[in-house]
């Protein structure tokens, strides 16, 4: 399907240009394929609940790290009681959304990848078209929906487990008061800051789906490209969320 | 068919349980703002003007003896007499402080964030709703502190040299 273009400025809009479309054709596909619904909740459980045990596990580790980098950096300045408020604020707003979606596009972005890519590959697609059904409708829309409904779900999930873990290393571990580690820290977080982590994932998460999405289904249909597109998956994945990472940071802050 | 089904379905809805829980905890137990409501409906508010608030911010903490009775709703300008006006809103229950009470915008730690501390006057009628602090102090300034004591440290050299 990819076809050769000249010059690699070239390529890259034509890719640009190729996933807008592709967008707009989801979006379009998005509210008719909610006529069944049973199609999004298998994908709400693929790309969620089957995430959620890395995800969990990850977001433990990275709260008890944060309570113990934390701890470090704050016991310089002798206000260690902050440490809750670092942690959390670290979590929601950063650490949370973006490791999320990293841990998506590695575990449910490459399966989403995989999927349409062998669908592609053993023609399924082309047989559905055959039937007069849209594969877009049928098969991507659902899976696309899945992944931004799944991500700030997991995000949250995340960002408590995190919290939580920083509160085992600081409060259990390195003996910072509970009561100071939770008060201050419900003192200093705002709404505001929860809101704009959640804004985020759901950026995040279209933009993993997307990908995801975009790649299987404009996959070459071999056992080779198949698994090129799931790389490419992983890596514009990432990329895209680290890159619209800064942008929502910067329009955030400067609002 | 139907046990693969079941388990899938169960598996969503936990979760999604899972994950509702987790907003509501990040929305509700994460930020202050329950008990931020409560006070906001539940108190009265006083003004009081400071020649310099220094960098108080709006929801900073109000206290008295150290606890926290309140918090600031607003800091704006009074262009008439070239000061700050802050307004507080303090918890209804904490009626009975005298009206001759001051304020004073104090720093939590040497660096830490700006918050009004009350201390308590003699008189036998209460601040109540739209009441005004007479008494107040300004916020120490660290800078201006720091001009001060350089300027004297200058001046004591000029006097030494004559």
């Amino acid at each position: 399907m990819p076809s050769h273009s000249p010059t690699p400025v070239l390529g890259a809009l034509v890719k640009l240009g190729r996933v807008t479309l592709f967008l707009g054709r989801i979006v379009a596909q998005c509210l008719p394929s909610l006529r069944h619904p049973r199609l999004l909740v298998a994908q709400i459980y693929n790309a969620g609940a089957r995430s959620l045990i890395i995800v969990m596990l990850c977001g433990l580790f990275v709260g008890m790290v944060l309570g113990l980098q934390g701890y470090d950096l704050l016991q310089r300045f002798g206000s260690e009681s902050s440490l809750g408020v670092a942690a959390a604020l670290g979590l929601v707003k950063e650490l949370g959304p973006v490791i999320t979606a990293l841990l998506f596009a590695g575990r449910a972005g490459t399966s989403l990848t995989s999927e349409i890519g062998l669908m592609r590959a053993t023609d399924q697609l082309t047989a559905m078209e055959m039937m007069a059904v849209d594969p877009v409708r049928r098969v991507v829309a659902p899976r696309f929906l899945g992944g931004i409904i799944a991500m700030p779900l997991l995000t949250a999930i995340f960002d408590v487990i995190g919290i939580f873990g920083a509160q085992l290393i600081g409060v259990g571990q390195l003996g910072v008061e509970s009561g100071t580690f939770w008060s201050l820290m419900q003192s200093s977080v705002e709404i505001r800051d929860v809101t704009q982590g959640l804004v985020k994932s759901l950026c995040f998460g279209l933009a993993c789906s997307l990908m995801a999405v975009y790649e299987g289904y404009h996959a070459e249909p071999t056992a080779e490209g198949v698994g090129l597109a799931t790389t490419r998956t992983v890596v514009s994945s990432a990329v895209l969320t680290l890159i619209l990472d800064y942008m929502l940071t910067a329009a955030f802050i400067s609002t | 068919m139907a046990n693969p089904n079941r388990s899938l379905e169960i598996g969503t809805g936990l979760f999604v349980l899972l994950g509702f829980a987790a907003l509501a905890f990040l929305t509700t137990q994460l930020p202050g703002s329950a008990v931020q409501l409560r006070s906001a409906s539940d108190s009265f508010q006083v003004t009081a003007r400071f020649d310099n608030v220094g960098d108080l911010k709006i929801g900073a903490p109000v206290t008295m003896a150290g606890v926290r009775i309140g918090r600031v709703t607003a800091v704006s300008f009074d262009p008439s007499e070239f000061k700050a006006l802050v307004t507080l809103a303090i918890e209804r229950r904490y009626n009975q402080i005298p009206d001759d009470s001051d304020a004073a915008i104090q720093t939590s730690g040497l660096l830490g964030a700006k918050y009004v501390g009350l201390g308590p006057g003699g008189a036998s009628t209460y601040l109540a709703n739209g009441s005004q602090i007479q008494f107040t102090q300004s916020a120490l300034v660290l800078e201006n502190l720091v001009n001060k004591l350089f300027a004297g440290i200058a001046g004591k050299k000029d006097s030494d040299a004559k």
